[in-house]
């Protein structure tokens, strides 16, 4: 099964929808509630990255019988260094999103403490790219 | 123990889905204004106590399937959060404390 969303850069109130839609997919292919969890936590901070940090991006998730395959892909400032983003308490978000509660720098972190496979690419100025895995089972 | 119970005990304010109350089972609490704090150590059936007030932290206490979102320092929950919050069914509640005396009064009938 495969399902896709789109995400605006900036617009927080859509943030969730994605994994919100996951969420009862998974939910109905009756998934382990703990896994489930999981795949939710991590798609969630995948799509507020891309609301908080990028222009605009796309979300794939591909289901089957053992496992879920997410890819996140979007365009924006990308990410100069994946191995200092993925500390856990570094942040370059902005003070407004600071505000929210957001930017405590544990998205990333998060995602891949709750993913199997955590794959991150970006290139400077065009985007990032995040693919993640999880085993159903 | 259920929620109906948590807010009489602790007199709070109802904002939404009061006729929920009754059915929602709790676990504990969470204290943050943090997201994604909530969103990777908070556990299903815990009240998140904060003074974050949009639909984002619907979103969270949804996805987290969260019992109910308790507002500090007598915050009114603004109109998206309380529309989202009557969505999802989790109900938002309020106090005049703020979130260390709130806490502290909600740890102390779980433990
Ligand atoms: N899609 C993205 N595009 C550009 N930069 C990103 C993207 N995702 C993450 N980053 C960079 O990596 C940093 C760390 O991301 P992470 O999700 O861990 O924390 P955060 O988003 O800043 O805060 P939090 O997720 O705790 O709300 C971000 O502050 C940002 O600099
Ligand atoms: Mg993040």
């Amino acid at each position: 099964m495969k399902f896709t969303y789109t995400i605006e850069g900036g617009d927080f109130s859509k943030a969730g929808h994605a994994s919100s839609s996951v969420k009862k997919v998974l939910k109905q292919l009756n998934v382990n509630s703990k896994v489930i969890k999981r795949i939710v936590v991590a798609l969630y901070e995948g799509e507020v990255n891309v609301v908080a940090h990028a222009y605009r991006g796309k979300i794939e998730a591909d289901i089957n019988a053992e496992r879920i395959y997410v890819r996140i892909e979007d365009e924006g400032p990308g990410i100069p260094d994946i191995g200092l983003a993925m500390t856990a308490g570094y942040s370059t978000a902005s003070e407004k999103v600071r505000e929210m509660g957001f930017g405590a720098g544990m998205g990333l972190p998060n995602m891949k403490k709750n993913t199997d496979e955590l794959k991150v690419t970006s290139e400077v100025d065009k985007g990032t790219t995040v693919e993640m895995t999880t085993y159903l089972k | 123990m259920k929620l109906i119970d948590i807010v009489d005990k602790l007199g709070l304010k109802v904002f939404s889905n009061s006729d929920k109350l009754n059915e929602i089972e709790v676990t504990g609490g969470y204290t943050s204004d943090l997201l994604s704090d909530v969103m990777g150590n908070a556990q299903e059936g815990q009240i998140w106590i904060t003074l974050q007030n949009h639909k984002n932290v619907m979103a969270v206490a949804s996805l987290k399937d969260l019992a109910a979102v308790i507002l500090v320092k007598s915050i009114k929950p603004e109109e998206n959060f309380l529309k989202q919050s009557v969505e999802e069914g989790i109900p938002v509640l309020g106090t005049d404390r703020q979130a260390f005396e709130m806490s502290g009064e909600l740890y102390k009938i779980f433990n």
